[in-house]
C-alpha cells in the first residue's frame, strides 16, 4: 500500500486533512438521537424536510455530515438507506463526506452500501472483545471508509487519562499491525465528558481529554482525534451564555492539543477572544482543574449572568401579522425562513394555488417593484426577494391544477429574453429578468448564444408579448440588427427591447429601428425595463408609444446624419503624418527577460483578491459610487456594505472550496513596426514571422499639437521592438456551482458568483501586468504601487484589449488566440463573434513605452478601412462589418438596405 | 469452439486453477518490471473492430442458443462463445499493432448486464472463455518474442444500472440495483476471469463510483476465498481502475470530481488508476493531470478517438490522436496508454510507436527509491 500522508475523505468533492486545515466541523443535526426536530421528521416519514435539515448543515459550514438513525421505534437500516439514497441525489449535500453513525453494526453495513465517496464509520470499539473489533475493521476496510474508534474496551468506557491512552494504543496496534488499516484512516474519540458536575471523579474530565489527545497525536502516527464538544457543558443546561463560553474555551484548547475534528453546534459557540475575561478565567479553571473551588466559583458566576441573555433576539413581531402581510414582509426583506409555511397558510386560506401567486405573492412583489422604482430598494435586495418568490412558487407548483384544453394559461405578460448569437455575457440579462419577474412578468429566458431563428420560433410558440435582446460585445450589435431584420422578414410585430453594455440609443435609432417596423426601444438599465415594457405592451398605450418612439428615433437619425456631414475628418495619409511624437533617439527598447509563450497554470486566488477593483462590482449591481467611499453614501451605503459582505463571504468559499480556477498565458515577442501594423517574430532570433497585428489610427481633425493616435505609434518605427500579448481567465470550473444555484432558483448567488468571477479576471489581468512589468519583461523592476495606484493606472505602459476603444476591432483576438494558443494553454475559446469563453476572461496587448497611453479611436473613414482590409487580407465589406461601430460613413451595401 | 469443449469447462477450470498460481505470480512480476521501465500499451476498441465484420443474428447463437427466445445480435460478449475465431483475430491484430495488454471481451459480462438478453446464466462462461481466448493469443505472441511479454486484463464493465442514481425522477430515493446484487454479480465475473487466465482485473468505464466500489468489494472477497494477496507486490493479481468523466464539468455521471473519485477507490492497493471513454484525448487532459499529480498508483488513459460526429461515429485518425496524446507523454503523466471507442489497431500502432520516445510517469515510491540510491 503506498503510504498516505493525510486523511483523505470524499463526497462528490474531496476533503483532504492537510496541515492547514485547522479543524473539521461535523454537522450533526441529522443525528436522530441529538436533534428532536430531525427525529420527529424521520418518524413521521417527512424525508423532504429532513433533507432540508441536512442542507442547512452544509450551508452552515459543516464539512462532514453525521447521519444517525438509532431510534427504538424505527427500522434503522431502512431509514439509513432511504436517507442516504436521498442525500445522494442532492449534490449540494452529497458534496461533503458522510459519517455513518450507529451503535448497530447492521445499520453501519447498510449505510456503507449507499455511499460512493469515502466516508467515516462512527464507531467501533473493543467493547465486545478483539474478535468482533477485527472483523468489523476488516469489513470497513473493504468498503474503503475511515473509522471512529471509541475509547471503550471490555471493561467499559475510558474515564481517566491512563485508560484513554491504554485503550487507544491497544486499538491502534490491532488496526495497524493485524488488520493493516491505514493509520491515517483511524480517528479516536477519547470521550468528552461533562465537567463542573459537582462530582469529584469528573473534575479532570476535560483535562484528561486534552492530555490524551496530545498523547495520541504524539504517539500514534497518523491517527486523528474527534469528539462531541457540547457534552462538556452538560451541567449548565439552560444557561447558554456559560455553555457557549465553555464550548469555545474547550474547543480552543482541544485544538491546541491536537483535536482534528468534532461535533460543534456553531450557534452554541462564542468567539474565544470575545469571552469576558472574568468568565473565561472561571471556565478555564474548571477545564484545567486549577483550583479546589473552581466548580463553585463558576456556578456562582453562572447565576449572575443567567438573566442577561447575550444575543439580541431578532425582531419577530411581524410573525403575528396576517398571512398576506407576512408574505409581503418576507419578500421585501428577502427572508426565506418562513416562506413555505406562510405560502401553505395562504394556500389553505385561498384554496386555489394560482390565487396565492396572483394574490399575496404578486402583491408583495409589486411592493418590491415599487420600492425599487422609488429607489428605496436596491438591486441586491430585489434579487433576494426574487429568491423568496421562486421558493414560494416552487412550493405551490405540485398543487397547481393541470391547465385544461383551451383555457387561458395565465394572465401574466410574457417576455422572452436572450443574449444574441456569438455572445456569452448574461449578467445584465439575468438582472433584467429578475426585475421584470418582480413586476408580474413571466420570463422565458433562452440563455446565451441564441440564434435569431430560435428567438423567433420560441417567441411564436410561447406567444410572448415582448422580446428583450442582450449583448455585451460590439459584434453583438450587428447580430441584433440581424435578429430585427429577420423578425421583419418573418412578419413579426412583437415589441423589441435592446439592452447591454455596448448598445446605445443612437445605435438602436440608426441601425436597428430602420429594419423593423414594430416597436424597438433601447433600454439603458434594468430599472427602466419595467415602465418601457409596460408602455410597449399595454393595449391602451402601445400604438401611441410606438409612434412616439419611432418619431424620436427618426429625429435622432437625422441629427446623426447632419453631424456626420459636419464632422471634420482628415485623410488616412494626413492622419499618419500626424502621429504621436516620440523621441526615439534617446530611447532604447528594454529587452524582456523572458521571451515567448509562458503559461501560469494556476493563479493564487488569495493573491488576486488583493487586486480586485471593487467600484465596477458595485456598478454591476447598479449601486453607483466609488469604493470604499460608497459605504458612506447616505442612499446606497448600507446596501453596498451588505452586498460587499456577501461578496466577501462568497469569495472566502470560492477560494477555500476552489469554485473556480484562474489561469494565465502571455508572451512577449520581438516585433517590427510596419506602418500601422506590427509584425511578430519567433522569439528565437530565427526571423520567422509568426503573426501580424493591425492597428487603427484616429482620423478626426485634431487641434494644433494634438496627434492622430494609433497604438502603432508606441512601437519603435525602425528598430526591432517588443510587444506583449496576454490572456487570463478566472471562469474555469464554474459550471457546477452555477448549475447548483440555477437549480435552486438562486439568482442572487448566481449573479454574485459571475460578477465576482469577472472581478477576479480583471484582478488577474492587473496582477499579471504587474508581474510582467517587474519581472518577466522587467522594465519597471523598482515599481512599488498600492492597489489604488494600480487602479488609477499610475504605472508605465498600457494593456489595451481588442474590442476596447483604442483598438475596437474584435477579430484581432484571433491572432492573439493563435499566438498564445489560448484554448490549449488555458482553455479560452472564441465564439463566432470573437467573444471569449469562459466569460470571465481578459486578453490584450502590453506596450511598454513610457509615453504610451489609452485613447479612443473614434470614427474612421473609408480610406483607412480599405487599407485595413488590404493589410488583413479581407474584403472591404468584411472590414466594414467588423468596424461598423466606428465607421464615419454608411457603407454602400447598408444604404441599399435602408431604402428597402 | 465445439460444443464438447464448452461442456467440459468445469473440469478444466478446477484443474487449471491450481496449476496456474505460480505462472501467474511470474507474470505479475514481469508486469511490475515492465511498467517501471516503459509506458505500457493497452489495446483499442473491441466493438469498433467487431463492427467491421458484418455479423448476423446467427453469428451470435451457439448450438445451445439456437432456440433462445430473445434477439442476441449486438451482445458482443457472447461472440467469445459463438465466434471465438473473430475475437481471437481481433486480439491478434492488437497484439501485432504493439499492445502489451489486451482486454478480454467481457465488458458486459456480468449476470446483470446479460439479463437484458436473458443470458444471466452464461455470465461465468462468457468470462471464462473470453479470458481463455485472450490468454492463448497472448501466450502465442509472447512465445514469439519473450522479451516483450503480453498480458491479459479481465475487463469488468460498469453494468447498465447505477447504485447511487435513481432511474425514476419522481423518486430520487429509489435504486434499480443494490450494492449486494452488484457485488454478487461481479464476484461471479471475477471467478470466470481468473479461471480463464487473466493476469489483471480491469474495472473500467466507471460512471458511478458506488458500482466500482461494489466491484472492488467483490474482488477482495474472491481474493480472500482463494488466498490471493491483495497487493500485487506480495504476489497478488494487479487491479486497474478506470473512471469516465461524462461531461465538460469534469465529473463522473454520479457527480464526483476526479480527485474525489481517486480518494473513493484508493483503499485497495491498485496497479493503476485512470480514465477512459466519453471524451477524446484533448478533453481528458485536465482530469488526467489531476490523477497524475495526486495518484499514489500508476496512471492509465485510454480515450476515445475524439468526440463522436453528428452521426455518432468517431472519426479522429490515428495520427491526430497520437498528436493529442503526445503532450501527456511529454509531461510524464502516464504509465499505461490505449484507446477506447472508435480506436483501431492503426491507432494503437501509432500510440505504441510514439510511446517509445517517452519515459513513463514515476510514482512516489519509485522517486523515493531513486533518491535513496543517489
Amino acid at each position: 500500500m503506498p503510504k498516505q500522508d493525510y486523511l483523505k475523505l470524499s463526497g462528490l468533492e474531496p476533503l483532504v486533512f492537510t496541515p492547514n486545515i485547522n479543524f473539521v466541523n461535523i454537522g450533526e443535526r441529522t443525528n436522530i438521537t441529538g436533534s428532536k426536530k430531525f427525529a420527529r421528521l424521520i418518524l413521521n416519514g417527512n424525508y423532504d424536510e429532513a433533507l432540508e435539515v441536512a442542507l442547512d448543515q452544509v450551508r452552515g459550514g459543516a464539512q462532514v455530515l453525521d447521519v444517525c438513525m438509532d431510534e427504538g421505534m424505527l427500522d434503522g437500516e431502512a431509514a439509513m438507506v432511504r436517507f442516504l439514497n436521498l442525500i445522494a441525489s442532492e449534490p449540494e449535500i452529497s458534496r461533503i463526506p458522510i459519517m455513518i453513525d450507529s451503535s448497530k453494526w447492521s445499520i453501519i453495513l447498510a449505510g456503507l452500501k449507499c455511499v460512493q465517496g469515502k466516508g467515516i464509520v462512527n464507531s467501533i470499539s473493543l467493547k465486545n472483545g478483539e474478535e468482533e473489533f477485527i472483523l468489523q475493521a476488516k469489513t470497513i476496510k473493504k468498503f474503503g471508509a475511515a473509522v471512529v474508534v471509541m475509547a471503550f474496551d471490555e471493561k467499559g468506557q475510558a474515564d481517566t487519562y491512563e485508560r484513554r491512552i491504554q485503550i487507544c494504543e491497544r486499538s491502534y496496534r490491532i488496526l495497524v499491525d493485524q488488520v493493516k488499516f491505514n493509520p491515517q484512516d483511524i480517528i479516536f474519540d477519547p470521550n468528552i465528558f461533562p465537567v463542573a458536575t459537582g462530582m469529584e471523579e469528573h473534575r479532570r474530565n476535560a483535562l484528561d481529554f486534552f492530555l490524551a489527545t496530545k498523547w495520541i497525536k504524539e504517539n500514534l502516527p497518523g491517527a486523528k482525534v474527534s469528539g462531541g464538544v457540547s457534552n462538556v457543558s452538560f451541567s449548565f443546561r439552560g444557561n447558554d451564555r456559560v455553555r457557549e463560553a465553555m464550548h469555545a474555551a474547550f474547543l480552543y484548547h482541544a485544538i491546541h492539543h491536537g483535536m482534528d475534528m468534532g461535533i460543534v453546534n456553531p450557534t452554541m459557540l462564542e468567539v474565544y477572544d470575545d469571552i469576558p475575561k472574568d468568565l473565561l478565567e472561571k471556565v478555564e479553571d474548571v477545564l484545567f482543574d486549577k483550583r479546589e473551588d473552581a466548580t463553585e466559583r463558576l456556578l456562582e458566576f453562572a447565576d449572575t449572568v443567567k438573566a442577561s441573555g447575550k444575543k439580541e433576539v431578532a425582531n419577530e413581531a411581524w410573525r403575528s401579522d396576517p398571512v398576506a402581510k407576512r408574505i409581503e414582509h418576507a419578500l421585501v426583506k428577502g427572508i426565506l425562513d418562513y416562506i413555505v409555511e406562510d405560502t401553505e397558510a395562504a394556500r389553505l386560506e385561498l384554496v386555489n394555488p394560482l390565487k396565492v401567486i396572483e394574490g399575496p405573492l404578486m402583491d408583495g412583489m409589486n411592493v418590491v417593484g415599487d420600492l425599487f422604482g422609488e429607489g428605496k430598494m436596491f438591486l441586491p435586495q430585489v434579487v433576494k426577494s426574487a429568491r423568496v418568490m421562486k421558493k414560494a412558487v416552487a412550493y405551490l407548483e405540485p398543487f397547481m391544477p393541470l391547465p385544461e384544453e383551451g383555457q387561458e394559461e395565465s394572465s401574466l405578460k410574457k417576455i422572452l429574453l436572450a443574449t444574441v448569437k456569438g455572445d456569452v455575457h448574461d449578467i445584465g440579462k439575468n438582472i433584467v429578468g429578475v426585475v421584470l419577474a418582480c413586476n408580474s412578468y413571466q420570463i422565458i429566458d433562452l440563455g446565451v448564444m441564441v440564434d435569431a431563428q430560435k428567438i423567433i420560433d420560441e417567441a411564436i410558440k410561447n406567444k410572448v408579448d415582448i422580446i428583450g435582446l442582450s449583448g455585451l460585445i460590439t459584434p453583438s450589435l450587428d447580430e441584433m440588427v440581424n435578429v430585427a431584420s429577420e423578425m421583419e422578414r418573418q412578419g413579426l410585430q412583437i415589441p423589441l427591447l435592446i439592452g447591454g453594455a455596448t448598445t446605445s440609443r443612437i445605435h438602436t435609432a440608426v441601425k436597428i429601428d430602420p429594419v423593423y417596423s414594430g416597436t424597438v426601444v433601447h433600454v439603458t438599465d434594468a430599472s427602466k425595463s419595467v415602465p418601457i415594457a409596460g408602455e410597449a405592451i399595454s393595449e391602451e398605450t402601445r400604438q401611441a408609444y410606438k409612434l412616439q418612439i419611432k418619431e424620436t428615433y427618426r429625429q435622432l437619425r437625422e441629427e446623426h446624419e447632419a453631424k456626420q456631414s459636419v464632422k471634420q475628418m482628415v485623410s488616412y495619409e494626413e492622419a499618419k503624418a500626424n502621429p504621436v511624437e516620440i523621441d526615439w533617439s534617446s530611447f532604447q527598447p528594454v529587452k524582456p527577460k523572458v521571451l515567448g509563450k509562458q503559461i501560469i497554470e494556476e493563479l493564487d486566488l488569495e493573491t488576486l483578491r488583493k487586486y480586485i477593483d471593487w467600484t465596477p462590482f458595485f456598478s454591476t449591481w447598479m449601486l453607483s459610487g466609488k469604493y470604499p467611499k460608497i459605504f458612506e453614501d447616505p442612499i446606497v451605503g448600507s446596501e453596498a456594505k451588505k452586498l460587499y459582505q456577501d461578496a466577501q463571504t462568497m469569495l472566502d468559499r470560492i477560494i477555500s472550496e476552489k469554485w473556480l480556477t484562474a489561469k494565465a498565458v502571455f508572451g512577449i515577442y520581438p516585433v517590427q513596426r510596419q506602418e500601422d501594423d506590427a509584425i511578430v517574430f519567433e522569439p528565437d532570433n530565427s526571423g520567422l514571422k509568426i503573426g501580424q497585428f493591425h492597428f487603427l489610427r484616429q482620423q478626426g481633425k485634431k487641434g494644433k499639437g494634438v496627434p492622430n493616435r494609433s497604438l502603432a505609434d508606441y512601437l519603435h518605427p525602425e528598430k526591432q521592438d517588443y510587444l506583449g500579448c496576454f490572456a487570463v481567465t478566472s471562469g474555469l470550473g464554474m459550471e457546477s456551482k452555477l448549475a447548483e444555484f440555477q437549480a435552486a432558483g438562486d439568482d442572487y448567488n448566481d449573479i454574485l458568483f459571475k460578477a465576482l468571477a469577472d472581478r477576479l479576471a480583471e484582478a488577474a489581468a492587473e496582477f499579471l501586468h504587474e508581474e510582467v512589468r517587474k519581472n518577466y519583461w522587467g522594465y519597471a523592476k523598482e515599481e512599488s504601487l498600492t492597489n489604488d495606484s494600480l487602479i488609477r493606472e499610475e504605472y508605465q505602459g498600457i494593456r489595451p484589449a481588442p474590442g476596447y476603444p483604442a483598438c475596437p476591432e474584435h477579430s484581432e483576438k484571433e491572432t492573439l488566440a493563435s499566438l498564445l494558443d489560448m484554448e490549449k494553454s488555458i482553455g479560452i475559446s472564441l465564439t463566432s463573434s470573437y467573444a471569449m469563453y469562459p466569460t470571465s476572461s481578459v486578453s490584450g496587448f502590453y506596450f511598454a513605452h513610457p509615453d504610451s497611453k489609452y485613447f479612443g479611436l473614434g470614427k474612421i473613414a473609408q480610406d483607412q478601412v480599405a487599407s485595413y482590409a488590404m493589410r488583413k487580407g479581407i474584403s472591404l465589406q468584411d472590414a466594414e462589418r467588423l468596424l461598423s461601430p466606428n465607421l464615419a460613413y454608411t457603407p454602400s451595401n447598408q444604404l441599399a438596405n435602408q431604402t428597402l | 469452439m465445439s460444443g464438447k469443449e464448452y461442456l467440459l469447462f468445469p473440469v478444466f477450470c478446477s484443474l487449471s486453477f491450481l496449476v496456474k498460481t505460480t505462472k501467474m505470480q511470474n507474470r505479475t512480476e514481469s508486469l511490475l518490471q515492465a511498467i517501471q521501465r516503459r509506458i505500457l500499451i493497452l489495446d483499442g476498441a473491441m466493438g469498433t473492430m467487431i463492427q467491421r465484420y458484418t455479423l448476423s443474428e446467427e453469428d451470435f447463437r451457439t448450438s445451445e442458443l439456437k432456440n433462445h427466445p430473445k434477439a442476441l445480435k449486438g451482445n458482443n460478449d457472447l461472440l467469445s462463445l459463438s465466434r471465438p475465431d473473430i475475437i481471437r483475430a481481433i486480439h491478434l491484430e492488437y497484439l501485432e499493432a504493439g499492445a502489451d495488454i489486451i482486454e478480454t471481451n467481457t465488458f458486459s459480462g456480468t449476470s446483470i448486464a446479460q439479463e437484458d438478453y436473458g443470458l444471466s446464466h452464461l455470465a461465468y462462461d462468457i468470462n471464462f472463455f473470453s479470458a481463455k481466448i485472450a490468454r492463448e493469443v497472448a501466450d502465442q505472441i509472447t512465445a514469439q518474442n519473450p522479451d516483450k511479454p503480453r498480458f491479459v486484463a479481465g475487463a469488468m464493465g460498469p453494468t447498465n444500472r447505477t447504485a447511487s442514481i435513481s432511474p425514476d425522477v419522481n423518486d430520487p430515493g429509489y435504486r434499480a440495483i443494490t450494492f449486494d446484487q452488484l457485488a454478487t454479480a461481479y464476484a461471479e465475473q471475477v471467478r470466470g476471469l481468473l479461471d480463464g487466465g487473466s493476469d489483471i482485473l480491469l474495472i473500467e468505464t466507471i460512471f458511478d463510483t458506488l458500482n466500482a466500489k461494489a466491484a472492488l468489494f467483490a474482488v477482495q472477497e474472491v481474493f480472500e476465498e482463494r488466498n490471493i494477496p491483495l497487493d500485487p507486490r506480495e504476489g497478488g493479481i494487479p487491479i486497474m481502475i478506470s473512471g469516465t468523466i461524462t461531461d465538460a464539468s469534469g465529473r463522473t455521471l454520479s457527480g464526483q470530481t476526479t480527485e474525489a473519485f481517486l480518494i473513493s477507490v484508493s483503499h485497495v492497493p491498485l496497479l493503476s488508476v485512470g480514465l477512459n471513454c466519453a471524451l477524446g484525448a484533448k478533453e481528458l487532459r485536465p482530469y488526467l493531470k489531476v490523477l497524475s499529480q495526486k495518484s499514489p498508483f500508476y496512471v492509465s488513459a485510454y480515450p476515445n478517438a475524439g468526440l463522436p460526429n453528428e452521426f455518432g461515429a468517431y472519426d479522429q485518425g490515428a495520427n491526430e490522436m497520437a498528436d493529442q496524446v503526445r503532450d501527456f507523454l511529454k509531461e510524464g503523466m502516464l504509465n499505461i496508454l490505449g484507446g477506447c471507442c472508435g480506436t483501431t489497431p492503426d491507432h494503437i500502432r501509432a500510440l505504441a510507436k510514439m510511446a517509445e520516445e517517452f519515459q513513463p510517469r514515476k510514482i512516489e515510491e519509485e522517486l523515493e527509491e531513486e533518491e535513496n540510491n543517489a
